[in-house]
């Protein structure tokens, strides 16, 4: 017989702080929020910067203090970009939400302003169309409704929307308040993890906590509650450093045979040409040792195998193609590809 | 059978190589539940192994008695996601669609091979998961189990269906785990590799090959020469499957076994070291259009045009001086990213080796005059 689920939450869930005060590393945002449970005033918001800073639990944390979980449902309307947000579906989902007047009694010590909360998650996945059919919408229900807009690229909103809001950057999180993050979860969770798989956990996550959070999860699965640096490395998908470096050496040794040999093995571990790419230009662009002309022309030919990479073109060719021609530039061969 | 099918081990505490990997999943399946996966890995590398491993670990030997369906899909698809050739017929909002699949599955999974539906490939997924979601199995104390659905060839599901999974994977996850299979990792999106647990499954080294090839000449009674696996699984690339395939094929091709046997080569790649030769030999439009026929050849035969592109340059690489190695490897790369972008692959594959017989032509004529 099937076995039976196990309510097993994601600690990113699990672990997603429920009040604004909790939500670490973005100070300016905790404050004005924090202002405004005691006046109960809140202007538009937009909140944007790197995944896994505290947009989405900021939005949340605050919905939930102002209204409590009665009148959380009526309340506050979160769509993200996996609900399907044409321009219809977000006019009439929005109207219907917003049509339906609120009083402002408090409710159960909840501040309950009398508006609603609109938080329109992953915002720059909206289309252009669909953005300004809200600019519309906004007005219209300017009293009844407060919008949160969240999202990672600021420049993909569209003026007339980010100039009604309070915008607010999320600043990628620190390698000590990860730190503390994941210390506290290793607690609750009963796991060990020495100083060493700390520091590699923040490191790797760059700043995005949810992968941090994922990474530990997935290693606890795996390795049980012992968790070591290279247990770490090998759920999140980068690169041992051995493996970066002999690439790299093989591209100084200008002998394109060796590099050739060390493509076809990342190839066949199975790591992934993007995720190489990204490292080694870590590694070029600290190198002091290489001009920064040929840095230039490295980095160039990283962007085009980037881009290839993303239109599907294979990946042995790609990097084969990225070594090749970080050879040539160390040894300042020239290399034009004439038509 | 094929070798590879008999000798494919069917438990995880069976399997020769990836054993550390086969525990893992032991542990990790030990309470019941699994999170969603990935696996990802050179094809030949064993994934596919180790998932079908993994399912009867978790659901027992019914998990083998799989059966094939060749299923219609009933799918609705919005106006908004017409394409040109159904267009005519739209007037509505929506309007259905019958989208045809096969499926193999247990009373616990599904496994499919989403990209066959093409453009459709997103309506697929959904309506099968949703489907899963209503018919869940239930237990002997009357609890809800969960169903499993295999995708392979994630790589090849458009960004709209990839994209359509994030939310689904947190939507049914009560009722369906998502266990998927790709050849690179790169090309499934970040969204949906940071939800899964990620296995990288790299290929076997050749020593762990021939381990194999011990293990099946041993169950098949076979001598084997010194040195003789090891030969095939040089020749394999690391490619587990090949190896074994190779292995079966110098069995009927001679047995006994002797130490300077050949290991046959496969056919096309045969036929593509010819090309290489032809390349070699001359560089004229006479001798490109021949060559173009052979590049037919091949397609006709369903090798795809990207494995040709990068055994041909292989091939080419063998016998150039080395400065020209990073010119056409360039021009590979190149070639083969259009290829990506465009419908007709003969025009990017012929346009590679034209691009060669110029580059290589004027090399010689620039060192022998
Ligand atoms: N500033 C923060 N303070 C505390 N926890 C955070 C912070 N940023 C992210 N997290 C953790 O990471 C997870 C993802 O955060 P989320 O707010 O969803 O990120 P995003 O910025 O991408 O919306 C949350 O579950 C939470 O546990
Ligand atoms: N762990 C293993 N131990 C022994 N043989 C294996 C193992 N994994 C795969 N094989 C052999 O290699 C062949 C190819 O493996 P498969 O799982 O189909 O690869 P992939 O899915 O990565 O393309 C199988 O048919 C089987 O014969
Ligand atoms: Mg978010
Ligand atoms: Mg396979």
């Amino acid at each position: 017989m099937a076995p039976v689920m196990q309510t097993s939450q994601p600690w990113v869930e699990k672990y997603r702080p429920k009040q604004v005060k909790d939500v670490a590393h973005q100070d300016e945002v905790v404050r004005v929020l924090t202002n405004t449970l005691e006046t109960s005033n809140c202007p538009h918001m937009l909140f944007y910067g790197p995944p896994g800073t505290g947009k989405t639990t900021t939005a949340l944390a605050i919905a939930h203090q102002l209204f409590g979980p009665e009148l959380y449902k009526s309340r506050v309307l979160e769509l993200n970009a996996s609900d399907d947000r044409g321009i219809n579906v977000v006019r009439t989902k929005i109207k219907n939400f917003a049509a339906v007047a609120v009083g402002s009694n408090r409710h159960g010590g909840y501040p309950c302003p009398p508006f609603k909360i609109i938080i329109l998650d992953e915002a720059d996945s909206m289309t252009q169309d669909a953005q300004n059919a809200l600019r519309r919408t906004m007005e219209t229900y300017s009293k009844v409704t407060r919008f949160f807009f969240i999202c990672n690229y600021i420049s993909r909103i569209i003026e007339p929307l980010a100039s009604r809001c309070a915008k607010f950057r999320f600043k990628p999180l620190t390698e000590e308040i990860m730190g503390s993050r994941i210390l506290h979860i290793c607690k609750e969770e009963g796991l060990n993890l020495d100083s060493e798989a700390l520091s590699t956990l923040s490191s790797i996550s760059q700043g995005d906590l949810r992968r941090a959070i994922t990474f530990l999860q997935s290693a606890a699965r795996l390795f049980g509650s012992s968790i070591s640096a290279k247990d770490l490395i090998s759920v999140s998908g980068v690169i041992p450093n051995e493996v970066v470096q002999a690439i790299f050496s093989a591209c100084r040794s200008g002998n394109f045979d060796l590099a050739n040999k060390e493509v076809n093995n990342v190839i066949a571990e199975g790591y992934p040409v993007s995720q190489m790419l990204s490292q080694l230009y870590d590694i070029v662009i600290d190198a002091d040792d290489i001009s920064d002309e040929q840095k230039a022309r490295i980095c160039k030919k990283f962007a085009e195998a980037d881009k290839c990479l993303v239109d599907g073109a294979d990946e042995y060719l790609q990097l084969l193609n990225v070594a090749s021609s970080t050879m040539q530039a160390l040894s300042n061969m020239p290399q034009d590809m004439a038509f | 059978m094929l070798w590879v099918d008999k000798y494919r081990p069917k438990t995880l505490d069976k399997v020769i190589v990836h054993q550390d990997v086969a525990q893992n999943l032991q542990k990790l399946v030990s309470e019941g539940d699994c999170p969603h996966l990935l696996f990802y890995g050179p094809s030949g590398s064993g994934k596919k192994t180790l998932i079908m491993a993994l399912l009867r670990q978790i659901f027992g030997p019914s998990a083998d008695k799989v059966k094939v369906e060749n299923k219609i899909w009933k799918v609705d698809v919005s106006f908004s996601l017409n394409f040109f050739f159904f267009s005519f017929r739209m007037q509505a909002g929506t309007r259905t669609i019958d989208v045809e699949l096969t499926t193999l599955s247990s009373t616990h999974h599904v496994e499919l091979n989403p990209s066959d539906a093409g453009f459709q490939d997103r309506y697929v997924v959904q309506e099968i998961i949703k489907e899963m979601a209503k018919n869940r199995p239930i237990d002997t104390k009357g609890k809800k189990g969960f169903k499993v659905l295999v995708l392979n060839e994630v790589d090849k599901l458009s960004r709209e269906a990839q994209h359509s999974l994030r939310r689904t994977m947190e939507k049914y996850s009560a009722s369906c785990r998502l266990i998927l299979c790709s050849n690179s990792s790169s090309k499934v999106t970040e969204a949906v590799r940071s939800r899964c647990l990620n296995v990288r499954i790299n290929a076997p080294m050749e020593e762990e090959i021939v381990n194999v090839l011990e293990f099946i000449a041993k169950k098949e009674g076979l001598q084997i020469p010194q040195g003789f696996a090891a030969r095939i699984a040089e020749k394999s690339n690391r490619n587990l499957r090949r190896a074994v395939l190779t292995f079966e094929a110098c069995r009927v091709q001679q047995y006994p076994f002797t130490n300077n046997q050949a290991i046959p080569p496969m056919d096309w790649e045969q036929y593509v070291s010819e090309i290489a030769s032809d390349i070699m030999k001359e560089q004229s439009p006479k001798r490109l259009f021949e060559v173009r026929g052979k590049l037919y050849e091949l397609l006709t035969n369903c090798i795809p045009p990207e494995i040709i592109l990068k055994r041909l340059l292989f091939e080419l690489l063998k016998k150039l001086d080395s400065e020209l190695k990073h010119e056409v490897s360039n021009w590979a790369a190149h070639y083969e990213h259009r290829m990506r972008l465009g419908q007709k692959s003969i025009f990017h594959l012929e346009a590679f080796v034209a691009k060669f017989m110029s580059i290589y032509k004027s090399f010689l004529v620039s060192t022998f005059g």
